[in-house]
């Protein structure tokens, strides 16, 4: 019975594929249903809503490919500024409880951030986007901590924001320490406020244009049971390093888990000529550039995710030639026939190079 | 026209070295004004191109769903015709030049776009934009000149074979699409040698045209026509309607381009070692331009604007019309000409041209009615006769171009 029920289907998909080549049956479904299931995943933008002066949270409709995300995950969209199609990921903040199958994202401007500012100001709803799975280890393990804290700074508070929304009911004892500029610029400020007044979380909020950046020794005083709790922590590399350091020295980094937004670059170095070979492309490239972000300056099509060497969706064979990466300033060589994978995203040219793409 | 560096009055002649730069870079600079301000709008444009287009083709295909009743047939033949001809110029043809590339859209990309037509892009793309558009207008490079089977210039040898070549070029119009797709094969040099027959990179890209064109003709003349099932032949012939006019439409322009009167060809050795200015030089006078209504530039894929194109083959086609005035500024500042004229004045030179060059040299030139019964016997005795009585003939002319020019 399936046997022949998919044979039917296949004849029949075949069929309308005769009558629509070259092009595909989707091709022409995407102008009347671009969220229906089995196109590629995208989202109706419905709501927009300011959190702060520059942060907004966006209310998406994902097409009906959309898998259920953890809270704490991210996804990626694709947005056309200036026309121009980019890829950036955002932590997912809503609640799955309390939507109709809608999620949203919240977003911070960035002072001459190309997506961020676009989001902010330009983005209408109404407005369909491109959409990736939700993917990301920074999420809470299926056995609740005890105790838990979470440290965050600026817009790193929006994947903690998903786990609370979500979960603060199955944390027992959960204390937030968060570090905004001032208070008008605490993201969810008001909503964060409210479940510490309802006794559900303990919140520590540090005004740094008052108190000056957190330093891990003041977090030890303000949370004095840290070694108990197991961390979540998002925000700027440098909070994140130090943190990272004090963790580290106190024995415990097994206990800390961090979300970073962006590389923290330490190295620029050479740069050079980036051949792509199957495009015949050559692409000039300075050492402090991505690779990926020179080759989609250029106009290439570049396999993505992160942008910032966690996931590996960017990741292409070097063919030749020496990479860099700019996290740390590692040297990736390779000689002909080798095709060394590298990430991209995080690799910028150190010399001529020629990659498989 | 004979090659450029062969003429008594060289239309570049008055130009310095340093003038000729001096147009590449203010060429450079109106590429750079456009690429920095593509944007939203431009996008937009395309995508309302394709979502029309792609419309108007379902509409039409659904209303030949009835063709058997003849307002139905008309209204669809006429709908799906035009279709094809946007999805192949304005739409199929610039992506593939990769106009739109900077818009980072996968799904309109010069790297996976497949269009309408026999020709495989990949293929296409290949003998389009890196032999035509770095070749252009170079005889024995540039194979568009003539597709390898016409004489287009005075240069290439007069054989009476060529007394055939109106002919020729309307077959070639008709079946269009195919006739592109032989020329990206070069299957007249391909076929030619047993060796060459058999090797295995011709053969895989044969098989791919192949499998390409069983495929096209499979919807065309199968699945849609099956489709409307008592209306099977009138959607048959509907869709061959529609084939034939794209055709014989993508065809007219394209001679438009660079085969009217008056356009400039090259010598092979001309471009060795060309400089930039001199490279766009040779884009400005070998390309010629189609003038007239925004919607016929639409429909020729901006190629009404060849000019424009052939000198930034990669700018998005919507801005062309925009820079035109720019670009004719230069022209007449250095005393260049800038070819255009409307469609049927084009048409018409390109034509002209044709049969021209499918009689000897200065054949046509020299009859009149009162000599008519003279030259064609000569021309009968230079078709019949062997290659020594035309190099005799040749010999007679160009003597009698040398007196003149004394004169
Ligand atoms: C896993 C993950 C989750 C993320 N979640 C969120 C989120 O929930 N909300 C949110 O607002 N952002 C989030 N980001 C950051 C987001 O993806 C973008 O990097 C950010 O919006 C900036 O993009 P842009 O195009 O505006 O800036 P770009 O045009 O890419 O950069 C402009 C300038 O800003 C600098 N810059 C880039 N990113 C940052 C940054 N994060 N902080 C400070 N300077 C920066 C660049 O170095 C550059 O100089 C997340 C990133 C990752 C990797
Ligand atoms: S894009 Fe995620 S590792 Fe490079």
């Amino acid at each position: 019975m399936t046997s022949t029920g998919l044979g039917l289907r296949d004849r029949v998909t075949r069929l309308v594929e005769a009558a629509t080549t070259p092009l595909l049956p989707r091709d022409y479904l995407d102008l009347f249903a671009p969220l229906r299931s089995g196109a590629d995943l995208r989202g109706k933008v419905v709501a927009k809503r300011h959190e702060t002066a520059d942060a907004v949270t966006v209310v998406i409709r994902p097409g009906r490919g959309w898998r259920e995300h953890v809270p704490g995950q991210y996804i990626r969209i694709g947005v056309d500024v200036d026309g121009v199609r980019q890829w950036r990921a955002y932590s997912v903040t809503s609640d799955r409880a309390a939507t109709d199958g809608t999620i949203s994202i919240c977003v911070k401007a960035i002072p001459d951030g190309k997506v961020s500012n676009h989001v902010v100001r330009e983005l209408r709803p109404g407005t369909v986007i491109q959409l990736d799975q939700a993917t990301g280890e920074f999420t809470l393990p299926a056995q609740r901590p005890a105790k838990a804290l979470f440290v965050t700074a600026g817009s790193g508070i929006t994947p903690v924001m998903g786990m609370l929304r979500n979960h603060l009911d199955e944390l027992p004892d959960a204390v937030l320490v968060h570090s905004a500029p001032t208070a008008q610029d605490v993201v969810f400020g008001d909503e964060l406020r409210a479940l510490a007044a309802s006794g559900r979380l303990r919140l520590v909020e540090r005004h740094t244009e008052r108190d000056g950046f957190l330093k891990p020794a003041e977090l030890a005083e303000l949370v004095p049971d840290l070694h108990e709790r197991t961390t979540w922590a998002c925000g700027p590399a440098g909070l994140l390093e130090s943190l990272e350091e004090h963790w580290a020295a106190e024995g415990i980094a097994d206990q800390l888990l961090i979300e970073q937004f962006r590389p923290r670059v330490l190295v620029t170095g050479e740069g050079g000529a980036v051949t792509y070979n199957k495009t015949g492309t050559t692409v000039e490239s300075d050492g402090a550039t991505p690779i990926l972000d020179a080759a989609e300056e250029a106009g290439l099509i570049m396999p993505s995710g992160c942008r910032m060497g966690i996931c590996y969706g960017c990741v292409l064979p070097l063919r030749e030639g020496a990479v860099r990466d700019i996290r740390n300033g590692e040297l990736t060589v390779a000689a002909p026939g080798d095709g060394v994978l590298v990430q991209t995203c995080i690799s910028a040219a150190a010399g001529a190079c020629d990659i498989d793409h | 026209m004979t090659a450029l560096q062969k003429k008594s009055d060289n239309p570049v002649a008055h130009l310095s070295a340093a003038d000729v730069e001096e147009i590449g870079r203010r060429l450079d600079a109106i590429r750079q004004e456009v690429v920095d301000s593509r944007g939203a709008d431009d996008a937009a444009y395309i995508r309302k191109v394709i979502d029309v287009q792609r419309k108007l083709e379902l509409a039409s295909r659904a209303v030949l769903l009835l063709s058997k009743f003849p307002p139905a047939w008309i209204i669809g033949t006429a709908g799906l015709s035009v279709a094809k001809i946007l999805e192949n110029m304005e739409i199929g043809h610039n992506i593939l030049h990769g106009q739109w590339d900077w818009m980072r859209d996968p799904k309109i990309h010069s790297t996976t776009w497949e269009w309408d037509m026999a020709s495989p892009a990949e293929q296409w793309k290949h003998s389009h934009n890196e032999l035509h558009h770095t070749y252009t207008n170079v005889i024995g490079k540039d194979n568009d000149l003539g597709y390898g089977i016409m004489r287009v210039d005075e240069d290439q040898k007069w054989i009476p074979l060529y007394l055939a070549q109106p002919l020729w070029n309307f077959v070639n119009a008709c079946f269009f699409e195919y006739g592109i797709a032989a020329y990206d094969l070069e299957l007249g040099k391909n076929l030619a040698t047993e060796e060459r027959r058999n090797d295995p990179k011709f053969k895989a890209a044969a098989k791919q045209v192949l499998k390409k064109i069983r495929k096209q003709a499979t919807k065309d003349y199968l699945v849609h026509p099956a489709l409307s099932g008592p209306s099977f032949v009138p959607t048959l012939a509907a869709n061959f309607v529609a084939n034939l006019v794209r055709n014989l439409w993508s065809h007219s322009v394209i001679m438009c381009g660079h085969f009217p009167e008056g356009v400039e060809t090259y010598e092979k050795t001309s471009i060795d070692g060309e400089t930039r200015g001199e490279w766009y030089l040779r884009q400005m006078l070998g390309s010629a331009n189609i003038s007239g209504s925004k919607a016929m530039h639409v429909m020729t894929g901006n190629l009404s604007h060849q000019v424009e194109h052939h000198l930034f083959p990669d700018l998005p086609s919507n801005r062309y019309a925009e820079i035109a005035p720019k670009v004719k500024a230069i022209f007449d500042e250095y005393g260049l000409r800038y070819h255009t004229a409307s469609l049927p004045k084009q048409v018409a030179s390109a034509w002209h041209k044709v049969f021209r060059l499918s009689l000897p040299n200065g054949w046509m030139a020299a009859t009149t009615p009162a000599n008519a019964p003279k030259q064609v016997a000569q021309l009968y005795k230079l078709t019949t006769g062997g290659p020594k009585v035309r190099r005799a003939y040749d010999r007679a002319q160009r003597a009698q171009a040398e007196q003149a020019l004394a004169a």
